[in-house]
């Protein structure tokens, strides 16, 4: 396979992941696309780790190409807790304004 | 064409078209389910590059346990297609008319490279769990270990921001 | 180089020094004391001038240089004075007869307030100052220094009493009449730098830089300094704000009108001798301006009343004959004629103030009449200062007018014909307005006839000393014809190259008995006309014309300041108000506009923000890999 391919699809589904946060209205939608837009990150990165692990370094160290692929574990994790702390803060905005419509996020205006 | 490039043109095309549905229908939870659709060709696709351990990490946290969190809050708060609203048609087109150009700027950029390399599929020890392990626990278990507090951090956090707030006292003399 | 010319610096600075110390103590120094100051400086720059001109007479000239007031690329002018013969002749003049006159101040003005008798002072001081700049400077530049220097304190001067509106009036119209000739010497200025390089007289008054000059060049040039010349001393058609300019103290009319500021223009063409030589057109242009101005200003003084405005019109008439012989190559006798007018003239000015001060602020000489009686020393003076300027042989007035006339019937019979008329009509004017003034009867009031005396020693002194000059100023011009060698020419050659008559002997003593006999006739005439003298109010259509200055203020009004302030009214609406107004309106409300506009964008919308944030990431990206 070749690399490029990888690259092309985790574009694709990055740009989607953009396009979703700026054609949608809901909030938990957005964060939705968001979480697309990491994983297509994630994909790539473990693309990548499996490029490296064909060229001539890795032959030395057997360890060698698995860092990408660590960092893909701890990017989970941080969305993971990324997630809780995000939805609390939808909760609490829809408690206040009853809506989770970002059009009433203006209180920045002017 | 080998199997390996079927699989991934498949799996591609599961993942795109999946994606495409999600940003696109109108109800909320059609939108995550179709978004758990993502993550399982994306599972899929780390199992054709032999990242097993990370496959099936991806599906239990992400598909498992984030998933069904955005499920319940869309639940809790009710949303359907008829609550739904609609941003203005121009700046949807806008929003697609930027994607697109950035689409399109990033693969005009990543095609200048002249790089032929190659990824190994079906194969390889850097996706095993014994390899990744090995990998965690001795260069990266700071990080590990500073992971739990962030967690930690995130869950008070959580906590917090959900509280309902106190009444105010009303009597000031007590 | 001598000492003396070590001390010339001093001749301007005690002036200036007597305008600084007048100007800033006006309100602490009492009145003797400043005209003392006032007085005193200008006689130190006399006697430093008596002493630069024994060394000129024995023939040491220079430059004296002080230091580079213009150095750019291309251009060096210095701050330098020409101590020649010429400039040393004006020095003596001005510093001579200001020191009289501000002698003659002290007891004139001595009814003002003390800080206003010390502003008239310092004013004075200044002019004197700007004139001697004019006259010392080395270049063309300081000479426009202390040209501009005395329009303004003309300015400063006529509108002295500035709580009276037509004065004010008077002294910008004068100011304004000035800045029109200003401009034309000013073009003439920057059209010498750029075909010569330079402005000192060494180096652009050589007949090598002459031939640099195409004709047109020279032609231009010169007719262009005429113009300045024709603002400053009162030509056609620049002449108008002079009588107007009466409005001023009669000593600053004496000093400013009639002896210096109005010569500078004189002095300029004197100076620059070689270039007008070569420049025919402008020379036959100058010729018949002055020799009109002449007549016309002649025939106004036959008809007018008011004391001053008959010597006023006198002074425009006498300036137009040293212009006549400017035009026909006789630069000699222009500044004869302009030594001896300084000092009849301002005589006759002195001795019209001493009336007024008698008269009790009395100028219209209709109401005048027998003053001989009252006021012998200003009567006997003012007698020899008319005949100084009607030209009767044994006064000054003879002997520089003559030569004017004799160089005239050289270039052209018809010019001598009407200089000669005009010389007649002076000789009339001036007597009768002696006669109407000192002979016959009073015809005042019996208030201003108790009043009637003599005026103090501080006025009748300078009047004295001024009528003897008046008689034996001529005697160093004295030609060939009579006997004498002529000094003043001999002394100014080395400046001004002598011209040699082409007259004969006996034609000159011909013209000079027509014209002694003409005017002798002229006057007695006036005294038959005018010898009991009642006011008539008959008026024909001629003496009208004359008495209303040929209606030219008229013809001004009508032709020059009436469109003037319709251009400008016109101005005022389309460019003032539309466009220049609007445009800076236009800006502010652009920016009203444009920040109103701008601020939409801040609209709180959290999805636009991040649209803009993804734009901008955009052009990040083009930026970073494709632009550079």
């Amino acid at each position: 396979m070749d690399i490029k391919a990888y690259i092309a699809l985790s574009l694709v589904l990055f740009t989607i992941g953009i396009v979703g946060v700026l054609v949608r209205r809901n909030a938990i939608i957005i964060f939705l696309c968001v979480e697309l837009m990491l994983n297509a990150v994630n994909l790539l990165l473990v693309a990548f780790s499996k490029m490296h692990a064909l060229s001539p370094a890795a032959k030395a160290s057997a360890n060698f190409a698995g860092d990408a692929q660590i960092f893909v574990f701890f990017i989970m994790v941080v969305a993971a807790a990324e997630v809780s702390v995000g939805l609390a803060i939808i909760v609490m905005m829809f408690r206040n304004v009853h809506t989770v419509d970002i059009n009433f996020l203006n209180r920045l205006k002017n | 064409m080998n199997i390996s490039t079927i699989v991934f043109l498949l799996l591609s095309l599961m993942a795109v078209g999946s994606a495409l549905m999600m940003i696109i229908s109108k109800n909320p939870v059609h939108s995550v389910l179709w978004l758990i659709l993502v993550f399982f060709a994306i599972s899929g696709h780390y199992i054709l590059l032999n990242a097993q351990f990370l496959a099936v990490v991806n599906i239990i946290v992400y598909a498992g346990a984030i998933m069904v969190l955005f499920l319940f809050v869309v639940m809790l708060m009710n949303l359907n297609a008829d609550t739904e609203p609609i941003k203005n048609y121009r700046m949807q087109l806008v929003g697609i008319c930027t994607g697109g150009t950035l689409l399109l700027l990033l693969v005009l950029i990543t095609n200048r490279m002249d790089v032929e390399q190659l990824v190994e599929t079906n194969a390889g020890n850097a996706g095993l769990i014994k390899n990744l392990g090995m990998v965690l626990f001795k260069q990266y278990v700071l990080p590990f270990e500073i992971s739990s507090v962030l967690f930690l951090s995130a869950m008070i956090g959580a906590v917090v921001i959900g509280r309902k707030e106190e009444p105010i006292d009303q009597n000031p003399n007590s | 180089m001598s000492n003396t010319f070590n001390l010339v610096w001093l001749i301007p600075a005690l002036p200036l020094l007597g305008f600084l110390v007048n100007g800033l103590g006006r309100k602490s120094l009492g009145k003797s004391a400043s005209g003392f100051i006032g007085s005193a400086v200008v006689l130190g720059s006399f006697i430093f001038s008596i002493m630069t001109f024994m060394e000129v007479r024995q023939g040491h000239t220079g430059v004296v240089h002080f230091f580079d007031f213009l150095n750019v690329s291309g251009l060096k002018v210095a701050f330098s004075f020409q101590i020649d013969q010429l400039s040393s002749l004006f020095l003596l003049i001005i510093t001579g007869v200001g020191f009289l006159i501000h002698v003659y101040s002290t007891a004139y003005m001595h009814d003002e307030e003390g800080k206003d008798f010390a502003k008239y002072f310092a004013y004075l001081n200044l002019f004197v100052f700007s004139m001697l700049l004019l006259v010392m400077g080395g270049n063309y530049l300081i000479l426009f220094v202390g040209w501009e220097g005395v329009g303004l304190c003309s300015y400063l001067l006529i509108g002295y009493w500035y709580e009276n509106n037509n004065y004010t009036d008077a002294a910008k119209k004068a100011f304004v009449m000035n800045r029109i000739g200003d401009l034309g010497f000013l073009l003439a200025l920057f059209w010498l730098i750029g075909k010569t390089g330079s402005m000192e007289y060494g180096q652009v008054l050589q007949t090598a830089t002459l031939s640099k000059l195409t004709a047109f060049d020279i032609t231009g040039i010169t007719l262009l300094m005429f113009v300045g010349a024709t603002g400053k001393s009162a030509q056609i058609p620049l002449f108008t704000w002079l009588p107007d300019a009466m409005a001023g103290p009669t000593p600053v009319s004496a000093l400013i009108h009639a002896a210096t500021m109005v010569t500078a223009g004189i002095y300029l063409i004197a100076r620059s001798n070689i270039l007008f030589s070569s420049a025919i057109i402008t020379q036959q242009v100058i010729t018949i301006v002055g020799l009109a101005t002449a007549f016309l200003a002649a025939s106004i003084a036959l008809k007018q009343n008011d004391i001053k405005k008959v010597l006023a019109y006198s002074t425009v008439s006498q300036l137009g004959f040293m212009f006549l012989a400017l035009g026909t190559g006789n630069y000699v006798a222009a500044v004869f004629h302009v030594m001896t007018h300084a000092f009849f003239k301002a005589l006759m000015f002195l001795g019209s103030g001493s009336v007024i001060h008698a008269m009790s602020g009395e100028q219209d000489i209709r109401n005048m009449g027998g003053l001989h009686k009252h006021m012998k020393i200003t009567s006997i003076t003012f007698l020899i200062g008319c005949l100084a300027i009607s030209g009767i042989p044994g006064f000054s007035g003879f002997f520089s007018k003559d030569e004017i006339l004799a160089g005239a019937f050289g270039y052209n019979t018809i010019v001598y014909a009407v200089a000669l008329f005009t010389a007649l009509m002076t000789a009339f004017y001036m007597f009768r307005l002696y006669i109407v003034t000192f002979t016959g009867k009073f015809r005042g009031t019996h208030d201003q006839e108790h009043h009637l005396h003599e005026s103090p020693k501080a006025m009748t002194i300078p009047l004295i000393i001024l009528a003897i000059l008046s008689i034996i100023g001529g005697y160093i011009g004295i030609p060939e014809v009579l006997g004498g060698h002529h000094q003043l020419a001999a002394y100014l050659s080395p400046v001004i190259p002598q011209i040699h008559h082409h007259l004969s002997h006996e034609t000159e003593l011909i013209l000079m008995g027509l014209s002694t006999l003409l005017v002798v006739c002229s006057i007695t005439f006036a005294w038959i006309r005018f010898r009991n003298f009642k006011i008539n109010h008959n008026h024909n259509s001629l003496a009208s014309f004359l008495e209303n200055k040929w209606y030219i203020d008229e013809l001004y009004q009508f032709a020059v300041v009436k469109p003037i302030q319709k251009a400008s009214s016109l101005f005022q609406l389309f460019l003032e108000n539309r466009i220049i107004d609007g445009s800076v309106n236009g800006v502010g409300k652009l920016v009203n506009y444009g920040s109103r506009q701008l601020r939409l964008l801040q609209s709180g919308q959290v999805g636009a923000y991040v649209l803009l944030m993804v734009i901008g990431m955009l052009i990040l990206f083009v930026i970073q890999f494709f632009v550079s």
